[in-house]
């Protein structure tokens, strides 16, 4: 069962082939045998989810189900769930029982749909390895040496692994589509907006945006199509409809344009990610696509400009983890300010801490106009760029990342090294941009994913392109060795 | 040297919304600690503000009745600061953007001029939660239930330059934002707090001299005393060649005098920037106009209508358009009785506004409606009553014992109008007074006139107050001069 897509799981339900209690059993069965290994969950909620699998099941025979009931699936600890430990791999919120649920689980919920768990990240969302997370880092399923990516590193290691077939993720500068890259996944950032980030804990509000990560482009389309909508008490996410993502899946990719930016395809790309992703658009011209070689003059503004919006939006978002309410407090504070240092001090780790100190910095009277202003100007241009090439193209591709996953411990004392390994993905956040990652082979054992951008709420559009190229080629149904 | 003092006012007025400016929990005063606070407003991880259109249309009814530019394009800002009673770690309010701009008012000074202060600005923010220090055992207690409640900070230009001023543009606020109907105006509550900045220049000096800033000022009285106690401190640091230290004071009541508070904003930088959270509030050329459909006739014009048209002293206008509520009740009151306006004015602004401190009740709360007062001045009006029988059946209705005709029957108060039974009673104070009449008699003629008053006295009494004291003039004048 676990070899199935959730399509194909789904499916399975609907005829009977097997209950959602005995799917569940049998992933619950996959993570206890498999996750020690890899460490890609932080709890996992085995009594709840056979619960919820045996109410979907009654869904099922009473024929209320929908499209995905009795399905497992595992949200990344970002999200809260109701009564559940979210902790957003932090020692701050270890402690934290959350006591509502965040939209995008409540939704999935109310589809029936059964929750295995929640995996691990990078903390706070701060992070390109999943190494920063309290509770240690994740191994790649494809090389327990390496890195699976971040900051969902647990929910694309799971998936990758086969210890759930989809869960959630959230990507403020890349966090789905590179660890889904990095562990031979298919995940997608919708457009800014079109998930709502209520009870999604904040790390950078203008850029987090919650999407899905799965093994095909047709179940990110079903998840996506649950988690999609405005939300009345998400301010920023938007009032549109939501389209049915499956409908357009097959459409021909005859006579689609796709533009190459030059500036992904320069120094600092592997040539062998290189030659991997011309060999992907290679299948797409066989499918029937054009290509167009494009420009976004300002892609090297993207790192920098992150690293001053993030870090400032951070620095704010996170003051509320004062030891005062919920979370980690230290032990007999003398006073308040003792009680703030200590508890702050103790409870956030070192790339936390830095982001917070950059942030703040940033924000300070003085420095203001130099940095968060000039970041915000310099995020209209990358903006533009891409409004620009829309109006040439229909999608834009190039690699997810400029390397397959790295080893853990190579770049965890360089944060610069790490942050510039997120210079494909970085834009699309900063622009609002949909962005997807797509498997499209493996250099050295190591998988490589392929980034199709869109241009705002063409979500539909992305799927369709995604899928089209999983039809023609078999990246995405690989198993990692030791987990099939 | 002369003196001058320059006084600016911060007014906060607590919006009189039903739920709070970004979540739906309810604003009331006085719940149990915490009762009133949801998720939102305790700050939790993964919650985000929706604002409440309630408290937009409210702002704009303010700007629109101080003559104020009306931003067609403000934006939230995050006040950045650590303090347990502000659950987020940053306040919400309006920074660069306030939704009302420049804007003017007019005050009254008791000489009876006008002069017109200058509205800088008002902004929308949420107010924090409260401290409490006491029943705690050395530790502090968290209430969460003000958190969120809407606020308009309403700032004027620093146009004032007496306590009196002060105190009467303080006023004038409280009685524009109660006629609006946009607050409570309870200042015991805390629904309505000023803070008051104030300098001090020698005369003819064109330059502002260092401010202090008196915070939290919940009573008018205390504006004006406090701006006194201010100046003659300020003045004697200035004239014994020391220099004022900008700094936050607090008024003491109790002693009439100002102290230093120990100031946290000193040490403070709130790194001020767009909350992320909130798109940036757009209001329409419409819906301004829908809301000045909905401006009540204000204070200034209800003044002149009731000199103009009722032909009231500018006093009494003064006096009973101050609050909406007296003018409603006077207004009622009119319709109520049909009496001449005078009269009422006069019953409202003596009697009832009397009766009303005496007992510490709001005019709202009069145990005396207008229609019960209207049934007694109509007795007034058609000479059952005299003025002094009226009180005691004022005071009989304030006393709950029924309508103003049911006294009058119950304690036979009817005033007695018939001439016969007057003269009978003359008749009887001549007879019993032999040697006052005699006086009479001989007394010079123009000295007459006051020794009446002793017979007036007498019949008076003799009616047990009931006879028509206009009759009895009339009549005792012609049956003494008659005995001449």
């Amino acid at each position: 069962m676990h070899t199935k897509t959730i399509a194909e799981l789904a499916a399975g339900l609907k005829a009977g082939e097997f209950t959602s209690e005995e799917l569940t059993k049998a992933f619950l069965e996959r993570i206890k045998a498999h996750d020690g290994r890899l460490n890609s969950y932080i709890t996992v909620t085995g009594e709840l989810a056979l619960a919820q699998a045996r109410a979907a099941d009654a869904r099922i025979a009473a024929g209320t189900a929908g499209p995905l009931t009795g399905v497992p699936i595992a949200h990344k600890d970002i999200f809260c769930t109701d009564g559940v430990r979210t902790s957003c791999a932090s020692r701050m919120l270890d402690p934290f029982i959350a006591p509502y649920d965040a939209t995008v689980v409540r939704r999935f919920k109310e589809a029936g749909v059964v929750m295995l768990g929640k995996t691990n990240m990078d903390e706070f969302a701060m992070g390109s390895s999943n190494e920063t997370s309290f509770y240690g880092p994740v191994k790649n399923p494809w090389d327990l040496k390496a890195v699976p990516g971040g900051s969902s590193g647990g929910s694309a290691a799971a998936v990758a692994a086969r210890l759930a077939p989809g869960a959630t993720g959230t990507d403020t500068g890349g966090s789905i589509r590179q660890p889904a890259a990095l562990c031979g996944i298919t995940g997608l950032k919708p457009t800014y907006g079109r998930v709502s980030r209520y009870g999604m804990i904040a790390f950078a509000s203008s850029l987090d945006q919650a999407g899905p990560m799965a093994r095909t482009a047709e179940d990110c389309a079903l998840l996506l199509g649950v988690m999609a909508g405005f939300d009345e008490r998400d301010s920023t996410s938007v009032e549109r409809d939501v389209p049915d993502y499956s409908a357009g899946l097959n459409n021909d990719l005859k006579g689609l344009k796709i533009g190459l930016p030059k500036e992904y395809f320069g120094e600092g790309l592997e040539a062998a990610v290189a030659s991997t992703i011309e060999a992907a658009i290679e299948e797409y011209k066989k499918l029937g696509a054009e290509v167009v070689a494009i420009s976004l003059p300002n892609t090297h503004l993207a790192v920098p400009t992150y690293y001053v919006v993030a870090p400032a939006e951070c620095s704010s978002n996170l003051s509320r983890m004062d030891g005062v309410r919920f979370g980690h407090r230290c032990e007999n504070p003398k006073d308040l300010e003792d009680l703030y240092k200590r508890s702050r001090g103790e409870g956030f780790g070192a790339e936390v801490k830095r982001r917070i100190m950059v942030g703040t910095y940033a924000l300070s009277s003085g420095y203001y106009d130099a940095y968060y202003l000039k970041a915000q100007q310099l995020r209209q241009l990358i903006s533009n760029d891409f409004k620009k090439a829309f109006e040439q193209v229909d999608v834009i591709m190039g690699p997810t990342t400029p390397t397959p996953a790295f080893n853990l411990g190579e770049k965890a004392d360089d944060p610069v090294a790490m942050y510039l390994a997120d210079i494909y993905t970085i834009a699309v956040n900063l622009a609002g941009l949909p962005g997807m990652s797509v498997p499209a082979g493996l250099v050295n054992g190591r998988p490589v994913g392929l980034q199709i951008i869109g241009n705002y709420f063409d979500e539909a559009r992305l799927l369709n392109v995604a899928h089209k190229y999983q039809q023609a080629t078999d990246w995405h149904s690989r198993d990692p060795e030791g987990f099939n | 040297m002369e003196w001058e003092v320059v006084i600016g006012c911060e007014i906060h007025t607590q919006l009189a919304t039903k739920s709070k400016i970004f979540s739906g929990a309810a604003t009331a005063y006085g719940a149990a600690p915490n009762t009133q606070a949801c998720a939102v407003d305790l700050g939790l991880p993964g919650v985000l503000p929706v604002l409440n259109k309630e408290a937009v249309r409210m702002a704009v009814k303010f700007g629109l009745a101080v003559d104020a530019e009306i931003g067609k394009r403000s934006v939230f800002a995050r006040k950045n600061y650590f303090y347990p009673d502000l659950p987020k770690g940053y306040q919400i309010s309006q920074f660069e953007l306030p939704i009302v701009g420049q804007g003017k008012l007019a005050i009254e000074l008791e000489e009876g001029s006008s002069k017109t202060i200058g509205i800088t600005r008002a902004h929308l923010e949420e107010d924090a939660g409260k401290s409490l220090h006491e029943d705690f055992h050395g530790m502090t207690g968290i209430d969460l239930n003000r958190a969120g409640t809407p606020l308009l900070e309403i700032v004027s230009d620093p146009d004032m330059r007496s306590g009196a001023e002060a105190s009467a543009y303080m006023r004038k606020i409280h009685s524009i934002v109660t006629y609006l109907g946009i607050c409570d105006g309870n200042l015991q509550e805390g629904s309505f707090r000023c803070d008051v900045n104030i300098s001090m220049r020698p005369k003819g000096q064109e330059e502002f001299g260092t401010r202090a800033e008196i915070k939290n000022l919940n009573s008018f009285r205390f504006v004006e005393r406090a701006v006194e106690y201010e100046m003659e401190r300020q003045i004697a640091i200035l004239e014994s060649g020391g220099k004022v230290v900008q700094e936050t004071r607090l008024y003491d009541p109790d002693r009439d005098e100002t102290r230093s508070m120990r100031s946290k904003e000193e040490a403070n930088d709130y790194r001020y920037f767009p909350d992320p959270d909130l798109l940036p509030v757009v209001v329409t050329d419409e819906f301004i106009e829908a809301v000045r459909a909905t401006l009540p006739e204000l204070p200034d014009a209800k003044r002149q209508r009731y000199i103009g048209e009722l032909a009231l002293s500018e006093k009494d206008a003064a006096g009973l358009t101050a609050a909406n509520a007296t003018a409603d009740y006077f207004e009622a009151l009119l319709a109520a009785s049909g009496c001449e306006a005078k009269l009422c004015a006069n019953w409202v602004m003596g009697e009832l506004s009397a009766a009303l401190n005496r007992d510490g009740l709001a005019i709202e709360a009069s145990p005396v409606s207008a229609a019960q007062l209207g049934g007694l001045l109509q007795r007034i009006a058609d000479n059952t009553l005299s003025g002094k029988l009226a009180k005691e059946v004022f005071e009989a209705m304030w006393q709950g014992e029924g309508s103003a005709d049911a006294i009058i029957e119950q304690k036979g108060l009817k005033q007695i109008t018939d001439s016969g039974a007057i003269e009978a009673i003359i008749d009887e104070v001549i007879a019993g007074n032999a040697a006052q009449v005699a006086g009479y008699r001989a007394a010079e003629p123009e000295k007459r006139g006051k020794m009446i008053g002793f017979f007036v006295g007498q019949v008076m009494k003799a009616s047990q107050g009931k006879a028509n004291p206009g009759q009895v003039n009339q009549l005792l004048k012609s049956r003494l001069d008659a005995l001449l």
